[in-house]
């Protein structure tokens, strides 16, 4: 390299690396030049590798993509730990060359952050002396993840999801998750607040992070409404999750859906759906049982995407008519995420929520011949058997018509999967995701350059911050917000492994898949919980955030929207012409309303109703059953006729 | 066949009928021949025909002979709560003669509870007396459990329908709920017999009814604003989801919105077997009329699914119509006197609902879509008359000219032009829909089962002639694909090796519910469930409220059933 000497290093190093580098087989052609992100900002630690290699060898770099990064964290010692020993437990910590990524921009600067809270950002920050301080060499620190959606816990007809609030939450800070919304699952009968209270109590005792909670409306009664009402003025419960499936338990009709979400809009809060159409999944269950199909293939069978697609439709009209916000959980197929996609471009304000297992895997394995490994992928919608499926919805969630990402985690372990085992429909449904979420995006969004840094930060944390009002909390990073951050290493590829990964089940529905891109440094509430691959969580730990009604992001169009739709009357003369006569009861004897009534209160009658006085009301006097011929036409009086056929 | 039955012609009247120097307009093609008939069947096409001496003769002057109109979706002496539509069979019949339809399908309507059976005898009846026109009927299922079951099967096979409605509206009344329209749909669907449906969420409307109500809107206006063209939309979309799922063929009756027509265009593009009948009224009007301040126009115009207030909605239909998203055209023909339609003239939901057009189709169509430049002729005929023949399984009898076909001929004017008004109509309603419409194209002889009941504007027309043409199971127009897909649509299940790990505990009750289990299909269990003996069957031996710390309680996988985890595919 006769060249070397010439050019400096720090160029030198920008284009002559890259190409060495092995290429990762997942990324494509769509590969970033290695380190590109690197040389965007000042990277010490780039600069210092070129000095080192100033004869162009590569072979030391290579061997330090597979290692982990060093990251440098010093404690303060000496004098200047004796000065802190007073408020050891107020945490400071400075992150210092860091590339701020929020969703808006990047740039650099350096943070400190004081009782889980960021108290300044910038350049040459004053900080009292002695404080933790991290070393970021130029990597990117992001807003810690949110996974939206997580059911940690969860109880399934006596057994409980495998992984609990600690276990989930640990496998969430590991993958660069700094916050989790759990979904509150209150059996029918069970009241919302003491199902509400019962979550609470096992989140707080074990959590590792900070968390909040959705709540699952299961029936629909007054006494649910009341709960509703104290949920969302009294505990911080902004989004309420109603189910358009498991037919005769979880299932409410569409006026009951309608009234609900009247109750939520007026509540100010968020109507979630799952959406997937429980009576006809019922009746294909039941036609594939028969046809003797069993195993887990029969669960993807039975819920075909049309289903999921159909009920999306469903609740995006019931939304539409009560003006409410929607957000549709699991969008786990093309034709759910394109009506979502055209109601968007109508206008709606309806959200969608792809999940880790839709956006990395698909639904062909529920087709294997190992029945543990099929039962392990079960959940509810299904994921789709067409196998180009996580590719679309990765575009359509970096194209901005889905907007966030949850991870639906729920793993069972085998033994419990086990109890369908003669049985597709008594497998219990949810697969793993929360630890994967932040790492597969990364990799088939911004790897394969659908989505830049920014917009990776808005669909794995800020926008759930903002639909849930948790903004700017959560979500960014600026002073005054939560200290939870990432700092995250682009170039680091992981084996995604049962062996090797923090939840419980023995199964991982990303088992092999390699994965580049995942957190080096987490920290959560200002602490430093995972570094170096080593996770520092302490159960119980985690606080609930308390959301407020009417997200601004979500309620500035639904409120202009109700301003608009005020409905009139047309202001008419009173109608006088001659009027038919009808028999009171309707002519059959079905205990049914009558034909257009509608079942709801009946409004007062009008006080016209004197001209009806000429009405027989003691019921139908001729026989009902002949019909009136048609020479018995009324002929309108010559007043009515001329008023009929004249204005208009 | 009961069609040459009970009310056949005597022999002595068999009418001979040659019509000289048309040009024939059929679906596919249009040609000049003459066209000799007799006995009310078409005899003899081509030229220089070789006829009977004196025979009547009809000059055609070069003018188009088409098909007789089908108009696939009439109301004629609908019951509605102890009063009758004004249009009985006799004046629905004679309104579609004159406006150049040649037979008409009716829809019988049981009340619920009501026996299928004998509500169609009772239709059979009434048609039979009075119709002038050939008919055929569809049966709506207004209720659903086995005897109605047994009763459509018998129809099916024995009465000559082949055509079924349900309701997604009308709530507590008509409809039906999902699980029900899937059981309907894959009876139909085994039987051979087509599945309309009315499509609007009646849930929905209901709500948004009791609020209109609530906020003081009574008119018209509010049958309308209760029913958003939305709610049409997703009862389409729900309805192409069952149909899809249960391999049957669906017809839309009564498309009246462009969402719900883009619905089925888009799922006509995904290839499912689903066909969408606009109606006269959709075709040639629009619902700002709801607005009118005049009660009884507004409340004319009162029929559901509503028509859409947006006014450039009829020429979106005749445009899907006329590219062929949209298959067939009706009227829905159901209309009320205004005296009637006043019932509700203090609450729009209790307006009898209905309009006229079974006189207006075939002008209004050649209008708005012929004339226009949308569709051709054959396309008209395609429209108006082929394609309901071919659904309904009555092609080539009727929907055709063409030699052994009934002798339902039009001789269309495509130069006339006239003015709708309630004064010339033949309906007996006081109102017009379409009234001072100036329409392009009219018949100018109609010539049903041979004799001529229209001559330049007069009618001879003969009550009771009417014959039922019964119409029979699986039409090949639609059945062709759907059986095509039964084949491929064979479900296999994946052979696995028992699962011999450990099974987990669980309560077959969830938590405190009443109801079923949590997943369980209403099925029967599999006989295999020997392999649950390790099972309590006696109930959850944990107490439910105790949560179970899976971390504790962790199963681990004996070493054999371990390697089968990890292991293969």
């Amino acid at each position: 390299m006769s060249t070397a000497g010439e050019v400096p290093a720090f160029f030198k190093s920008i284009g002559s690396d890259s190409p060495a580098r092995p290429r990762q087989k997942f990324c494509g052609m769509f590969c970033p030049v290695e380190g590109s992100a690197d040389s965007k900002t000042l990277d010490f630690d780039a600069l210092q590798a070129g000095k080192e290699r100033s004869d162009g060898r590569v072979i030391d770099r290579q061997t330090d993509i597979s290692q982990p990064r060093k990251v440098e964290i010093r404690e303060s010692t000496g004098k200047e730990y004796l000065q802190n020993l007073d408020d050891k437990k107020s945490d400071r910590l400075l992150i210092k060359g860091g590339k701020i990524v929020n969703d808006d921009q990047s740039f650099c600067a350096d943070i400190y952050m004081e009782d889980g809270v960021i108290k300044q950002i910038g350049e040459n920050l004053i900080v009292p002396g002695g404080v933790k301080t991290i070393d970021a060499h130029g990597r990117m620190l992001m807003p810690g993840g949110i996974d939206v959606h997580t059911r940690f816990q969860m109880p399934d007809r006596g057994m409980v999801s495998a992984d609990d609030f600690y276990q989930g939450t640990k496998a969430a800070l590991a993958g660069g998750t700094t916050m989790i919304i759990d979904h509150v699952l209150p059996e029918p009968g069970v009241s919302l607040l003491s199902a509400f209270e019962q979550w609470r109590e096992w989140a707080d005792s074990k959590s590792c992070c900070d968390y909040s909670l959705h709540v699952d409306i299961t029936e629909w009664h007054k006494g649910i409404q009341e709960d509703m009402e104290t949920l969302v003025k009294d505990h911080g419960v902004n989004s309420f999750l109603v189910y358009l499936a498991y037919k005769d338990v979880f299932q409410l009709s569409d006026s009951q859906v309608y009234e609900v979400f009247s109750v939520i809009r007026d509540l100010g809060a968020i109507a979630q759906v799952h959406a997937e159409n429980g009576d006809i999944v019922a009746e294909e269950q039941q036609k594939i049982l028969e046809q003797g199909i069993t195993g887990p293939e029969g669960h993807v069978l039975s819920r075909p995407e049309e289903v999921e697609a159909e009920a999306v439709n469903r609740s995006v009209t019931v939304a539409n008519q009560t003006n409410c916000p929607l957000y549709v959980t699991k969008v786990m197929s093309k034709s759910a995420a394109d009506v979502i996609a055209q109601a968007r471009k109508k206008g709606t304000v309806v959200y969608g929520e792809p999940i880790t297992a839709s956006l990395g895997t698909d639904g062909s394995h529920y087709w294997s011949k190992n029945w543990a490994k099929a039962a392990a992928y079960v959940t509810s919608p299904p994921l789709s058997p067409d196998p180009t499926t996580p590719d679309y919805l990765n575009s359509l969630l970096s194209c901005g018509d889905l907007q966030v990402t949850g991870s639906a985690h729920c793993p069972f372990n085998t033994a419990q999967r086990a109890v369908g085992k003669d049985d597709f429909s008594l497998i219990p449904e949810g697969v793993n995701g929360t630890e994967e979420r932040m790492s597969i995006i990364w990799d088939k969004c911004v790897v394969t350059g659908k989505m830049d840094e920014n917009q990776f930060v808005s669909v794995t944390s800020t926008n759930a911050a903002k639909i849930f009002n948790m903004y700017p909390r959560k979500g960014r990073i600026a002073v005054g917000s939560d200290a939870d951050l990432v700092l995250w290493d682009p170039d680091v590829t992981k084996i995604i492994s049962a062996k090797s990964h923090n939840s419980t089940v023995e199964y991982n529905i990303f088992e092999g898949t390699e994965v580049r891109g995942g957190p080096l440094v987490v920290i959560s509430q200002g602490k430093i919980v995972l570094e170096e691959g080593n996770l520092h969580t302490i159960e119980g730990s985690g606080r609930f955030v308390a959301r407020k009604p009417f997200p601004d992001y979500v309620y500035k169009r639904i409120k202009a929207r109700s301003r608009l739709a005020e409905l009139r009357g047309v202001p008419r003369g009173l109608y006088d012409g001659p009027v038919c006569e009808v028999s009171v009861t309707p002519k059959t004897m079905t205990p049914a309303s009558s034909a257009k009534n509608s079942p709801a209160k009946q409004p007062n009658q009008p006080v016209r109703n004197l001209h009806q006085s000429g009405f027989s009301l003691s019921g139908a006097q001729m026989d009902d059953n002949i019909p009136r011929r048609n020479t018995q036409r009324t002929l309108a009086p010559p007043g009515g006729r001329a008023n009929i056929t004249s204005l208009g | 066949m009961s069609y040459q039955g009970k009310k056949n012609i005597p022999k002595i009247t068999s009418e001979r009928l040659l019509v000289k120097g048309g040009r024939i307009v059929n679906d596919d093609q249009s040609f000049h021949a003459d066209i000799y008939m007799e006995d009310g069947v078409i005899k003899q096409i081509g030229d220089n025909l070789i006829v009977p001496g004196g025979v009547k003769t009809v000059e055609a002057n070069g003018k188009m002979v088409i098909p007789g109109g089908i108009d696939i979706h009439t109301h004629f002496q609908m019951p509605y709560r102890g009063t009758t539509t004004v249009d009985d069979f006799a004046q629905g019949s004679k309104a579609a003669l004159a406006g150049g339809t040649t037979m008409i399908v009716d829809h019988v309507i049981p009340d619920p509870g009501c026996s299928l059976m004998e509500a169609y005898d009772q239709w059979r009846q009434w048609a039979d007396e009075k119709s002038c026109c050939d008919y055929s009927l569809h049966v709506d299922i207004t209720h659903w459990n086995d005897s109605v079951k047994q009763e459509v099967e018998s129809l099916i096979k024995e009465k000559g329908v082949n055509s079924f409605q349900v309701y997604m509206a009308y709530k507590d009344y008509y409809q039906m709920s999902n699980s029900e329209l899937y059981d309907i749909f894959s009876f139909l669907a085994e039987r051979g017999g087509i599945a309309e449906v009315h499509a609007e969420n009646g849930e929905i409307i209901a709500e948004e009814q009791a609020r209109m109500l609530q906020m003081g809107i009574t008119g018209p206006e509010g049958h309308v604003l209760s029913r958003p063209e939305e709610l049409e939309a997703e009862a389409v979309f729900r309805a192409i989801t069952i149909a899809s799922q249960t391999n049957c063929p669906l017809y839309v009756t009564r498309v009246m919105s462009k969402s719900a027509a883009d619905i089925i265009s888009q799922a006509r593009k995904r290839g499912n077997v689903v066909f969408g009948e606009p109606i006269t009224a959709s075709l040639g009007t629009d619902g700002t009329h709801y607005w009118s301040k005049n009660w009884a126009k507004a409340a004319s115009f009162v029929t559901s699914p509503p028509l859409s207030p947006d006014p450039t909605t009829p020429d979106y239909l005749n445009t899907m119509l006329s590219s062929g998203d949209l298959s067939v055209t009706g009227s829905a023909h159901c209309t009320f006197s205004v005296a009637q339609k006043a019932i509700g003239k203090d609450d729009f939901t209790q307006i009898p609902e209905g309009v006229n057009g079974v006189e207006e189709r075939m002008s209004l169509i050649w209008d708005k879509a012929v004339t226009t430049g949308k569709m051709d002729e054959n396309m008209f005929v395609a429209v108006t008359s082929t394609n309901a023949a071919k659904i309904l399984n009555l092609y080539p009898r009727k929907g055709r000219i063409a030699v052994g076909s009934d002798a339902d001929l039009v001789i269309w004017d495509t130069d006339s032009i006239r003015t709708i008004t309630a004064k010339t109509h033949n309906s007996a309603a006081e109102y017009n829909i379409f009234e001072g419409m100036e329409l392009r194209g009219a018949p100018q002889a109609v010539i049903c089962q041979g004799k001529i009941v229209v001559e330049d504007g007069t009618l001879h027309v003969v009550s009771g002639v009417g014959r039922f043409i019964p119409c029979s199971a699986f039409p090949d127009f639609a059945y062709k694909r759907i059986k095509a897909r039964k084949q491929l649509a064979v479900l296999r299940a994946v052979p696995r090796g028992m699962y011999d790990g450990p099974v987990s505990e669980f309560s077959m009750s969830r938590g405190g519910t009443p109801s079923a289990s949590a997943r369980t299909s209403p099925t029967k269990q599999p006989s295999r469930n020997l392999h649950h003996s390790g099972f309590s069957l006696a109930g959850p031996t944990i107490p439910d409220d105790i949560p179970i710390r899976p971390a504790g309680r962790r199963i681990v996988v004996p070493p054999g059933g371990r390697s089968n985890i990890t292991s293969l595919s």
